[in-house]
Parts: structure tokens; sequence; C-alpha cells
């Protein structure tokens, strides 16, 4: 398992390859969209992985981050005169401070009170940004300036797909590094056992914030992305339905997996895509999959194919 | 302002607070019923709410008499009830407490989407069960179908405290929500208790949604915000306790009239989850929350 | 000074008294052991050493130390380690990983490096691992170490936590049945276990229901009926207790007595 062949830099590489190569088969443009769009989901997804995957503590309100970083890119160049690559970083370093501020009350819940803990400070986020509309531009959603480089602007879906890939890729990084280190196995091990970790000599408490701040760093960054692609941002971005599809990306995938929080936000984007065809069942069958997935696939699509595997090789 | 009048004022608010507060009241207590009976967390209550008040619209636009048609509706939310315990929650024995929210939420949202289907998009509005004319209380005015929602809660609550307290059923769907185990030794058909369980909880969500559709109107996206706040009334009075999911409720149904009526109607939404969150930080097992040791 | 001591400690949980004024004292590279009937309050005397309950009243010493109501984590940084009844593996982590967490408070724990990959994070792993190796063949289950921590037998289980709890390198280990579910052979490692442990200087306080174990190996005994200290001394003098002999005659008959005695 260790060596050039451990599972981190398997998963690294098979990111890498997949960055590198889908454009050598993607018949049109449309394709780089919705690949960026799977990247960004992805970045979301990989960050909630650590937070649920790694520590098992579940956020039903963090699409309430990926709206802040939204809204940072949208608000911060329009009203403020800043720089968009600085409102990413500013809304990351909001985001950060924000779960760091309500992360301690928040995370002392256990279980469904958690659930509903987190679920009611999304929702809150969301209000505000549907309610500041002198902001925020309210629920009909604002639009976002594109992102400048050195007066040059970036837009359109190649160019996106290159810096969504190389972003997912640079957080799938940290995320495995952090996995493989004292504070990965210390978030591991809590989340099956808070005492007996808390006796290894863990600050649980110390360790679930520091998960939940990254968490939230990563949706922050994944929200700003998506705002400066689409060139538009409505508050459903930071919306209930928004969280509960965060977290079935972690769950479909495999919670603890950062290839399966990939192949999750994968099909949880790709999907509705496919299924705009039947506009009028897209809610119907999105639910539909959530629970069918939720039921036959409880391990998790990556874990379940790896385990499934290993038996065939033993 | 005279004293009167602000006497007048204070009482209008405290009726529609009462009104809402007893649809999430009975939302509330549709959670815990569940919550008792599966430890399951059923975020398709709302659904059932929805069902409640949108089927009885299109059977009467039918042209079938307003009694029948709800009647229907809420054996419909009864069946799809069961079916969501039979076909989505069963399945999924053993499954972590999170995956079966997102269970339940799936099911949410495919309930909505097929009512989306089947109806369509607009809003809807019932008759009054006993007029439009308000009568006024001391200078509030008070529409009688508040008088319905609260009768009809109250009269729910009532019921169900028989059903409980009196009935062999009643004692052993309580003593299936204490010890399952226990309650299967003794010869209790479990698996009858939580399907059970499931029927009435959708059977009471659809009767709230029947009795404030005249009020509030209804459409197929009503659901989502009231289990919510059913959630959060529930989780306030102490998940698992079906009195201190009635008095969540209300309290809810009260802050949030109060709340929008003396502060800001714009964060009406947010009351709720503010409460809750102070409530959770203060006492994280809710205000009547059963208090558990840590066993190692 | 003791190794570990307990001042009047007291504990009740809605109303019931569990733990009711014990007091003891632990001499370091002793093995101490608490018997008594089920419900006597051993368990519960260990969570409040090990931080998990706050006594009602009363004060724990560590090294002469007032820790009461410490958090668990402080208490494993002044150098308690404990293993648990009701086993606490980290089963979604393999063997090694299990044990490997337990050198958390030894290793360096800087975030930013660890994200960043600084190289002296891969060292560190190494090490950490290495060790963990060590502790593994140290309590026999150096073959499956990289094994699924749930694919342990029972009793490796139990060994496993007592590999976990040494990756701290404490100077005082709480035992909570180390031997429970236990085969006579099995029983007789971990003894060979807690023999060992002690040699290396380390302090064991022990709960334990198989009695010719307890007899066997400990230093002193504390017995606990109903939340109370019934009688404390060496084997022979806790044997030869009246008091202890009626306990255990009165509530489970003559066969355990005897089991005592032998």
């Amino acid at each position: 398992m260790r060596g050039i062949f451990s599972k981190r830099r398997m998963t690294l590489l098979v990111l890498v390859a997949l960055v590198a190569v889908l454009p050598l088969v993607f018949p049109s443009g449309y394709y780089y969209r919705v690949a960026a769009l799977v990247w960004i989901s992805a970045l979301a997804a990989v960050g909630l992985n650590i937070l649920m995957g790694y520590a098992g503590q579940v956020s039903l309100g963090h699409a309430g981050f990926f709206g802040v970083g939204a809204y940072a890119v949208a608000i911060g160049p329009a009203r403020l005169g800043l720089a968009s690559w600085i409102c990413i970083l500013l809304g990351a370093a909001a985001s950060g401070g924000i779960a760091w501020l309500v992360g301690r009350p928040i995370l002392r819940l256990k279980g469904h009170y958690l659930a509903i803990g987190t679920l009611g400070f999304g929702v809150l986020i969301a209000l505000v940004l549907t309610s500041e509309a002198k902001w925020t531009g309210g629920p009909d959603g604002t639009s976002v300036a594109r992102l400048a480089v050195a007066n040059m602007r970036i837009s359109g879906p190649t160019a996106w797909y290159w810096i969504s890939g190389f972003v997912l890729v640079f957080g799938a990084w940290l995320a495995l590094n952090l996995e493989d280190s004292p504070a990965g196995r210390a978030l591991r091990a809590l989340h099956d056992s808070e005492i007996a970790a808390a006796l290894g000599g863990i600050d649980v408490a110390r360790h679930k914030l520091w998960a939940f701040v990254l968490a939230a760093v990563y949706a922050s960054i994944a929200g700003s992305e998506l705002a400066l692609f689409d060139g538009f941002i409505t508050p459903d971005t930071a919306g209930f339905l928004h969280s509960i599809e965060l977290v079935a990306m972690v769950v479909l995938g495999g919670m603890g997996s950062v290839l399966g929080s990939v192949v999750g936000a994968a099909l949880l984007t790709t999907l509705p895509q496919l299924l705009t065809v039947f506009v009028e069942y897209e809610q119907a069958l999105l639910g539909l999959i959530i629970m069918l997935a939720m039921i036959f696939l409880r391990l998790g699509i990556v874990p379940g194919v790896q385990r499934m595997l290993a038996r065939s090789a033993s | 302002m005279d004293g009167f009048a602000t006497m007048a004022e204070f009482l209008q608010f405290a009726f529609s607070g009462l009104t809402v507060g007893a649809v999430y009241a009975l939302v509330a207590l549709g959670f815990t019923i569940i919550y008792n009976a599966s430890d399951v967390v059923n975020f398709a209550q709302g659904e059932f709410v929805m069902l409640g008040g949108m089927v009885t619209v299109a059977v009467s636009a039918a042209g079938i008499p307003l009694p029948l048609a709800a009647l229907f509706a809420v054996a419909l939310a009864v069946g799809v009830g069961v079916a969501l315990h039979r076909l989505a929650i069963e399945p999924a024995h053993g499954a972590s407490p999170v995956v079966l929210i997102i269970i339940t939420i799936g099911a949410s949202i495919f309930i909505r989407g097929v009512a989306q289907i089947v109806f369509d998009r607009q809003f809807h509005k019932l008759p009054s069960f006993s007029g439009d004319a308000p009568f006024v209380l001391f200078g509030a005015t008070i529409l009688p179908q508040s008088l319905w929602v609260m009768g009809g809660a109250g009269a729910i609550v009532v019921v169900l405290h028989a059903f409980f307290e009196r009935t062999i059923l009643g004692k052993a769907v309580l003593a299936a929500a204490a010890n399952r185990l226990a309650a299967r030794l003794v010869g209790i058909d479990t698996r009858l208790i939580m399907t059970l369980s499931f029927g009435i909880s959708a059977a009471i969500g659809a009767v709230a949604g029947i009795l404030v559709t005249p009020i509030t109107l209804t459409s197929y996206n009503v659901g989502t915000l009231l289990a919510l706040k059913g959630f959060a009334g529930g989780m306030l009075g102490g998940m698992g306790n079906p009195l201190g999911a009635v008095l969540g409720g209300l309290l809810l149904g009260l802050v949030e009239a109060f709340g929008a009526g003396y502060l800001s109607s714009t964060y009406k939404d947010g009351i709720a989850f503010v409460m809750i969150l102070v409530v959770l930080f203060v006492s994280p097992r809710g205000l009547l929350g059963r208090r558990s040791v840590e066993r190692v | 000074m003791s190794a570990l001591a307990a001042e009047n400690v007291a504990i009740a949980f809605g109303g019931i008294v569990a733990v009711d004024g014990v007091s003891f004292s632990v001499e370091p590279g002793n093995i101490f052991s608490i018997i008594g009937p089920n419900g006597a309050g051993k368990t519960t005397l260990f969570n409040i050493m090990s931080g998990i309950y706050r006594p009602g009243s009363g004060r724990i010493l560590l090294a002469g130390e007032d820790v009461t109501g410490l958090e668990p984590h402080r208490l494993a940084a002044k150098g308690l380690a404990r293993t648990f009844q009701n086993l606490q593996i980290f089963f979604r982590m393999s063997v090694v990983e299990n044990v490997m967490v337990g050198r958390h408070l030894r290793e360096a724990r800087d975030l930013m490096k660890a994200l960043f990959r600084f190289p002296s994070v891969g060292h560190q792993n190494r090490a950490t691992r290495e060790k963990a190796r060590e502790l593994l063949a140290f309590v026999g289950l150096a073959d499956r170490a990289d094994d699924a921590a749930g694919s342990l037998p029972y009793g490796g289980l139990r060994r496993l936590e007592i590999a976990r709890a040494l990756a701290l390198e404490p100077r005082l280990l709480l035992l909570d049945e180390p031997a429970a579910g236990c085969n006579p052979v099995e029983t007789e490692a971990v003894e060979g276990l807690v023999r060992e442990i002690v040699r290396s200087g380390i302090t064991v306080v022990l709960v334990e229901h198989d009695m010719r174990f307890v007899m066997r190996v400990s230093d002193r005994i504390l017995v606990l009926d109903g939340g109370k200290k019934l009688a404390e001394g060496t084997a022979d003098e806790v044997r030869r207790n009246p008091q202890v002999i009626a306990a255990y005659l009165g509530r489970y008959g003559s066969k355990e007595a005897a089991r005592a005695r032998s």
C-alpha cells in the first residue's frame, strides 16, 4: 500500500490524468462547461469530505460558505472596487473566520442536533443573501464581473476548465496530505470514538473546529469559482437544497474518500445536465436518484468498488 | 399610540402567532412520532402538509364536496407515509442517521417533484370552512379559520393523547419507542408500529395542511420551509418529547409573529433558526430534552 | 509520592449515588486492582479517573498534582492512558493506524506543514509507523498490522487497545477488564503483558472480573460494593477479609468465593 503506489499518490495520479486527458475526448465546447462545473462542485465536496468523511461531522448548511465565496466576488469588485482575485481570498478568509466563530458551539452538538444546527446556520446565511438586496441583488441574484489578470479577462469554458481542474487537483493534494498526517489520523479516529481519541491525547474540539474551517474555505473558493465562471449568482447557491446536494456528493461517492467526493460530484452535477431533456421531471428524478443511491450504495461508490476489486484480487 | 391600540396589536400578533404555531406544532408532533418509533428524522414531514392542501384543492376542484376531498387527501398522505416507510426507510435498515436523513430529504425532493408534475406550480386557495367574516376581540381581528386551525390542532393533540394512553395499540407504540428490543420480546410487532407511526404522522401533517390552506394558500413547494420550522419547533421542545414538540411549535409561531411585528418582517423566516441555534448553544439537547450520560 | 490517588471521590447520576466517598492511593510501579460485583462503581470510578466524568465531590491526584475534572486529552498529556471495557476501536482504520493514533502527543502536529506535506511529515509518519509496529509486536499482533482493525478477533482487539494506550508512553495505565471475553490462553497472554508493562516502569490500575488473574498479579486490591469502599489490601488480606467473603458469598454463592480463595 505504501511507497510509490500509496493511496495518496494513486488518487492524485488518477485526478491529474482525468483533468489532462478528458479534453481529448470532448466532442464540443459544451463538455468543457459541464466538466468545469464538475471540478468546481468536486472542490467543495473534497472540502466537505474533510469534515464529514474524515471527522464524521455532518454539515447540512455548507452551501452557506459556498454562497459567501460566490457573493464575495460579486460584491467586492462591483461595490468596493477590489480585484476579483483578492475577493476570492477575502471570501475564503471570511468563510474560515465565520466557521471558526460558530464552529465551537455548533460542533459541540452531536447527531441530529448537529444536523439541525448546521442547517439553521446555512439557512440564515442564505436568508441574509436574499434579504440584503441593496448589496446582493436580492432573490433574483446579481451579475458578477469576470476575472481579470493583468488586464486580461479570463472567461469561457476552456479557460475555466483548466483553472478549476488545477484548483481541484491542488485541493485534493492538500486533503490527501492531511489524511496521512497526525491531524488527519486524529480526525479519522474521533469519527469512530471521540472518547478513545481524547484519551489518546487528541484535542477533539480543536480538531473538529479546524476540519470545519478547512471545509468552509474549500466551499468558499468553489463558490467564488462558480460565480466568476457563470458571471451570475443567485441566493440558491447558498440554499438548503444545494447543501443537501453537497452532502449527497460526499456520501454517494464514499465518505472519507477524496476520489469518491469527485465521483459523487461528477454524478450529481452531470445527471441534471442529462435530465434537462425532461425538465419537468428533473426534481422528481433527482430525489429518486438520491434516495436510491443512499439505500443501495450506502458504502459509497468508490469504497464499494475498491472493496469489490480487493475481493476479486484475493 | 394609546394603551388600547397597543393591546390590540399585541393580541393580533399573538393570535396570528398561535395560528401559525399550531401548524408548526403539528409538523413537530409528526416529527416526534416518527423519531420515537424509528429514530428517523423525517425531513419529508413538510410534504405531508403540502399534500394535504394540494390534493384537497385538486379533488374539490373536480367537484367533490370539501369534506370528502379532505378525507381523500388525508388517506392519500397516509398512503405516501406508509410507502415512505416500507419502500425507502425499511430497505435502508441499519444505515447511519445521516444517511437516513438524506434519504428522507431525497424523498421530499421526489414528492415535491411529482407534485409539480401532477398539479402545477401555482398557488392555490381553499374556501374558509365557516366564512371569511372576521370578528373582533379586544380590538384584534380574528379569522374564523384561525379558530379552525387552533381547534383542529387541539383536537388532534387530545385524540393522540387518548390513543397513546387509552388504547392497547397506542401503548404498544409508546413501549416500542421506549425500548424497541424489549417491545419485540413481549410480542409487539415493531415493524407494524413504525409503519403505523409514519401513517399517523402523515395524517397529522395532511390535516394541518388542509386547515391552514384557506389562510396561507398552498403550492407544491410549501413543504421545505414547514419541515425545517417544524423540526426547529420539535428541537426546541427537545427531540422525542411530544408535549415539548407542541409547545416548541407554538412558541416558535409566537416568537415569529412578534419578531415580524415588532422587529423586522424581512428576517421573519430567520427567527426560527436564530432561536434554535441559541437554544442548542445553551442546552445542546433542547429545552425539554432528555439528558444522557456518555457510556463507555 | 503516589502515582495516583483518589480522595473522597463521589458522583451521583439523577439522584443515584454510583461512587460514594472512595479514597485510595496507588504506589508507583504497582499493579493496583479494583474489584467488586456488577454495579459496584468500578467503571464509573475509571471514568472519573480518566476525565470522562467530573466527580460531584472529592479530588483525583496524578503524581501529586490535582487533576480533578481535567479533560481527557489533558490527562493524556500528563501521562495517563486507558483501555475500555466496551472496546473503543477506530474501526475505519487499519490495525497499525490505530496504534499510530496513540502516538499523537509524541508527534509534531503543525497543520500547515501537514497540509503542504513538508518532508518532515513523511519522515515522522515512517517513524510513527515503525514505533507502532514495535508495539504491535510487543502485544503479539505484528502479522496483522495492515489488516482492517475490524477483522481482528475479540482477544486481538483487547491487545490492540493495550498497544494503542502504550503508544502514548504513559506513566499510568488504566486497564478496564483487559481479560473480559478472553479464553484461558488469551488471559494468560494478557497477564504476561501486564507484568511486562509494569516491569518497564508503568504503574497499572486494573478493573477485572477474573479473580484468579487479579489475585495473581495485584500488589494491592480495592474492593468496591454499592459505590463504597469495602476493603483494601494485598491479595491475601482481601481474601481473608470477612466482609469481602460475605459480600461475595451473599451475592454470588460459594463458587466465586472459593475461586477467590484458591
